[in-house]
Order: C-alpha cells, then sequence, then structure tokens
C-alpha cells in the first residue's frame, strides 16, 4: 500500500514536473508564432485567438524593413564562416583525443569546457578594442572568429564522441589494406562520421545564429540580425517585434531539431 | 608465401615489460599458433609483426626484406581481427575488394577474385549486403575473405573465432584450416583456447608472461612439457605436481612413493624438484603398495567416457582420470601406480624440465 502510494507520487510528480518544462519551453514559442501570424491589430489586442489568422502582414512587413535583408545576409556568412572554422579546428582536435594518449588528456578536456565559463561581456570588450587595433572590428571575419570559440568546445567534444564511437580496428584493417594513415581516414573513417559532422556544423551555425552580444558590440555596419533586432527594434512596434523574433527562433528550432540525435550523444560523453 | 623471422623484439609500456627479447621463426607456409593466458603478450607480438605497434627492440624479417620500420601497408600481410572490423559502410563485395582496389588492381581482376575467395568462404550469396545485416558467423567469414583477397605474404589473425558460439567455432575451425592449407599461405595465429590450438596449429608457441616458453607440435606440447607453465596451461585437466625429495642417486621419494627420476649430479643446481604426471596417465591398483599413490577421492565428475577424480595426496590436489566403469565415490581411497614412461620433472626453482 505505501509502497504503491510512494511510486504514484513519484509517478504524478514526474508527469507534472514534464508538462511544466514543455509548457515553459512550449508557451513562448507559441505566442511568437501565434503573434507573428496575426494582423497588426490582432496582436495588440484582447483577449486573443487561440488560433492565429494566418496574416502575413507583420511577417512581410518586417522582411521588407530596410536593413533586416543585409543583417540576414550578415547573420549567414558569419554563421557559416563560423561553422567552416569551428568544424577545421574541432573535427582534428575531437579525433586527436579520441585516439591518441598524451599527457594532461583530461585536463584538457575539461579546459575545453572550461573556455564556456568566461563570460562574454569579459571578453568582448577587450576583444573590441584588440580588433580595432588590427582592423578587424565591424567585419565578418572578425565575429565569426570570436563565434568559432563560442561553438569550439561544442564541436570538439561533439566529434570526439563521434570518433570513440568507431572502433580503432576499422581504420586498422584500412591500414593493413593497404591504406595510410590519411586515406584510411577519408575511406573509412569520414563516410561513417559524415553524419554527425555536419550536425556539429550546423549546431555551430546556429550558435553563431542565435548569439547577440559579441555581435552587438564588434560591429556597427555589419550587424548580424539579433545585433539588429537588438538596436533596431527597441522602438519598433510589437508585431515588428514578433516577427523578427519568430524569424531567428524558427530556423534555429529546425536545425537543433534535425540534429538532436547528436546533441545527445555528446552529453551522455560529458556526463561520463 | 614468405618465411617470418622475430628476433630478439622487446616490448615495454613504460615500465611495464610486455616482451622479453623473443627470438622466433616461422617456417614458409607454416600454422603458427601463439597460445597463452589474456596478458601474455601474443597480442602484443601479433600486432609488432603487422606493423600496429612499435617495438621497442629487435628486428621483424618477412621473407628477406626488413620490416620493422615500415608501415603496416608495405609489410605484404593481411589480419584477420577479433572484432572482424568489416567496413559498415561498404557492402560485402566492397569490403573484399577494399585491399585489391587499394593496390589499383583492375576491375576485371577484382571481380574474378571476389568471387573466388566469396565462393571459398561460402558468402557468394551475401556479397551485396552491408556488415549490419549479417550474423556474427557470417562478418568473420567477410574478414577472412577480405584478408584472403589480398594473397598476402603473411596472414595474422587475432583470436578471430572467440566472438563465436561453441558450435559455429567448431565448424569454423576445420573450415578455416582446410582454407589456409590450401591457400598456403604462412599464418600467425593467437588463441588463447588450447583446444583451437592443438587443432589447428602445425606449431604451438605457448606464452607465458612476455616469453615463448615452448614452440612445438601440439603431441610434443603435451606430452613434454619444457616448463612447468606449459603443463599446468595445456591440457584439461591440466597435469599434477607434487614435490620430490632426493634418495638415492637417482631415485626420488613422491609423497612416500619411491620413483626413478633424473640423477641427482643432473639436478644438483635445483634447490628442489617436482614431480609432474599427467591424469589420465595413472593407473589404478586395487591396494596399497610402496609404488603406488594413495589418493583420499574428493569429487567426483562423470564425464561419460570417463570420470574425472579430484583426490588428495600428501594436502595437494591430484586429479585422476579413471575408466567410467570403476565405482568410486566421495571419501574412497584410491590407489594409482604412475606410468613410468610417462613421468616428468621440474626443477621447481628455474620451472624448466629436467
Amino acid at each position: 500500500m505505501t509502497v504503491d502510494g510512494t511510486s504514484k507520487t513519484m509517478l504524478w510528480t514526474f508527469r507534472i514536473s514534464t508538462v511544466v518544462l514543455c509548457l515553459w519551453v512550449l508557451v513562448p514559442i507559441y505566442f511568437l508564432l501565434t503573434n507573428t501570424l496575426s494582423s497588426p491589430e490582432e496582436v495588440v489586442a484582447f483577449p486573443k485567438r487561440v488560433w492565429p489568422s494566418f496574416n502575413l502582414e507583420s511577417i512581410s512587413f518586417f522582411l521588407t524593413f530596410s536593413g533586416v535583408g543585409a543583417a540576414m545576409w550578415n547573420s549567414v556568412l558569419v554563421a557559416s564562416v563560423t561553422m567552416v572554422l569551428s568544424i577545421a579546428a574541432g573535427a582534428p582536435a575531437g579525433y586527436a583525443l579520441s585516439r591518441f594518449d598524451f599527457k594532461g588528456k583530461s585536463f584538457y578536456r575539461v579546459l575545453i569546457l572550461m573556455t564556456r565559463a568566461f563570460p562574454l561581456p569579459l571578453l568582448a570588450l577587450p576583444l573590441a578594442v584588440l580588433y580595432i587595433r588590427i582592423g578587424l572590428d565591424d567585419t565578418i571575419l572578425g565575429l565569426a572568429l570570436l563565434h568559432t570559440m563560442l561553438a569550439l568546445p561544442f564541436a570538439v567534444l561533439i566529434t570526439f564522441s563521434l570518433f570513440s564511437g568507431i572502433p580503432v580496428e576499422l581504420e586498422e584493417a584500412a591500414w593493413t589494406l593497404g591504406c595510410n594513415r590519411f586515406q584510411a581516414f577519408r575511406k573509412v573513417i569520414l563516410p561513417l562520421v559524415l553524419p554527425g559532422i555536419t550536425a556539429s556544423a550546423i549546431f555551430a551555425f546556429v550558435i553563431s545564429w542565435n548569439e547577440v552580444f559579441g555581435a552587438a558590440v564588434l560591429t556597427i555596419e555589419n550587424r548580424t540580425l539579433p545585433a539588429f533586432l537588438l538596436q533596431g527594434l527597441d522602438q519598433a512596434p510589437l508585431h515588428l517585434k514578433f516577427a523578427g523574433g519568430a524569424v531567428l527562433v524558427i530556423p534555429a528550432l529546425i536545425f537543433i531539431f534535425m540534429v538532436r540525435k547528436y546533441l545527445f550523444a555528446m552529453w551522455g560523453i560529458a556526463n561520463r | 608465401m614468405a618465411e617470418i623471422k622475430i628476433k630478439s623484439v622487446a616490448k615495454r609500456f613504460g615500465k611495464v615489460e610486455a616482451l622479453k627479447s623473443i627470438d622466433l621463426t616461422i617456417a614458409d607456409q607454416e600454422f603458427l599458433v601463439l597460445l597463452g593466458a589474456s596478458g601474455c603478450g601474443k597480442t602484443t607480438l601479433l600486432r609488432i609483426v603487422a606493423g600496429l605497434e612499435t617495438a621497442s627492440e629487435g628486428e621483424i624479417w618477412i621473407g628477406d626484406k626488413r620490416v620493422d620500420q615500415l608501415p603496416p601497408r608495405d609489410r605484404g600481410i593481411a589480419m584477420v581481427f577479433q572484432n572482424y572490423a568489416v567496413f559498415p559502410h561498404l557492402t560485402v563485395f566492397e569490403n573484399i575488394a577494399f585491399g585489391l582496389r587499394m593496390a589499383k588492381v583492375d576491375q576485371a581482376t577484382i571481380e574474378k577474385r571476389v568471387s573466388k575467395t566469396a565462393e571459398l568462404m561460402h558468402i557468394e550469396a551475401l556479397l551485396k549486403r552491408y556488415s549490419g545485416q549479417l550474423s556474427g558467423g557470417q562478418r568473420q567469414r567477410v574478414a577472412v575473405a577480405r584478408a584472403l583477397a589480398m594473397e598476402p605474404e603473411v596472414l595474422l589473425m587475432d583470436e578471430p573465432l572467440s566472438n563465436l558460439d561453441a558450435l559455429l567455432r567448431m565448424e569454423m575451425r576445420a573450415e578455416l584450416k582446410s582454407v589456409l592449407a590450401e591457400s598456403k599461405t604462412t599464418t600467425i595465429y593467437v588463441t588463447h583456447d588450447q583446444v583451437e590450438a592443438m587443432s589447428m596449429a602445425d606449431r604451438i608457441a605457448i606464452m607465458n608472461k612476455g616469453e615463448i616458453v615452448q614452440a612445438s607440435d601440439a603431441v610434443d606440447i603435451y606430452r613434454n612439457p619444457a616448463h612447468r607453465f606449459v603443463g599446468s596451461f595445456i591440457g584439461n585437466p591440466p597435469m599434477n605436481f607434487l614435490p620430490a625429495k632426493p634418495r638415492s642417486e637417482d631415485t626420488w621419494s613422491v609423497a612416500g612413493v619411491k620413483l626413478s627420476g633424473p640423477n641427482h649430479n643432473a639436478a644438483a643446481s635445483a634447490s628442489s624438484v617436482e614431480f609432474a604426471i599427467r591424469p589420465e596417465d595413472l593407473i589404478p591398483v586395487s591396494e596399497a603398495s610402496e609404488d603406488a599413490f594413495t589418493a583420499q577421492v574428493r569429487v567426483i565428475e562423470p564425464l561419460g567416457s570417463h570420470v574425472l577424480a579430484s583426490c588428495m595426496v600428501d594436502d595437494q590436489l591430484f586429479r585422476v582420470v579413471v575408466d567410467s566403469d570403476k565405482s568410486l565415490q566421495q571419501g574412497d581411497t584410491l590407489y594409482v601406480k604412475p606410468m613410468y614412461d610417462r613421468m616428468r620433472w621440474f626443477d621447481s626453482s628455474t620451472e624448466r624440465s629436467l
């Protein structure tokens, strides 16, 4: 009886917490979407309709708003460069971590995560000064470098778990069958990790796409979308803010949903 | 098709000495089995021959080429791994063809060789499948076919059957033996399974603690162990050992039984000597006598064709294999006489045979 009662309480606690956590995430997204798809009048009206009117006025106004197109293009550029740089640097590091034994390996792994412990404001201001000195300020590359620093720990840890999941014997078999190290990597390892690498790249893209503080500090003319919204939409009407939010959130959501399997894999490794 | 020479190869991992100066020559077309308990260094030695591990000292020769500085791809070897290492993103056909494609063999030859080896390993129906669609036994066949398709000078196998179930293992054992005999490839085969070793090998090299303690054919290893370890490792059940006390010039007293053994002078350096005999080389006699051991039966295991009796002689474990016709009970006293030509003697300080 008591055992049954305890397990029932546990079960309900579990169910209720699950529902609360889901609502925590889903309610803001719901409001974001319905308001984006409502006409400007409906956005400020009360009470709200449960189902939006699928009015595209707000979103089309937002997309034609001066500067939005350029900011979006900048975002795409910065995110793409971030993606390439973080994989170019992160995948070899992940490979090395999974295949080679060297002194201080576990410390190095912790160190990689520690880079995320630095508060960005602390870093962004000295970086801005440095960038101005060497002429990297207000450039796509400059911002992409900062974003790469943010995305790199994840790229390293995801690729580390990917490479660790591939038996060393596959590589060794390739060596005995006539491959050198590079050929074995290209012909055996790469095809097996490519989906995971893609996921890791997309994750880097999303990190850059969402990042606002560094973008706001390091760019003036070449603003990315989050920085542009932060600055430009401050005084904008409510329906434009919702549209801007949706344009930012939706691609990120879709991408993260696509690569969720690999992110779980990374966290599984990090928990060990 | 080449001779392999291993010349004073040693391997250290930090301070741990995994291999202590191994010398071994494997003749052309020979099937050599490296046998030993786990951690004895047998896989390390194989990997050094393959080039997946570097020796700390010594040389490896394949044919008349010194290979220990060469990468695996330049050694003329092929290897079968314990977990098969079949490439999961390639079909069985492409797996078998992998090495040939790397060697830039033309397509017609590749097709001919793949179908030939696939036929040999009875996997011609599986060529279009992926590794994930194969059973363990089938993957094993693919791994062997992939190695054989290279027509290597030397074939290295690292416990290739240990992941298969017992019945399949027995079947593959016989099949591998005939395939390899036909291919005439010099083979080094690593296993910890003594039945596998004895049934397949031309010659068995027994390893213990990083050393080869004996390298000979199966019967010789069984009958004439050169080292106490070999006697205690080979055979199921293994040899019995009892301490021996000198009595006169070439007679010894073993648990009160007078036996003629090695000359005392020959064994002079030996601080103490052990007597050894296999459990099946003991003949039960009806009553106590001066030349029969008195054994108290502790455990009886009827095994069909024979009965294994674990007894105590002089407070030491002593196993006797008796015919299953003989009725035995726990607590019985058994009198057994050793077969004189099957008695062996070991120096218990060096553990070498006398």
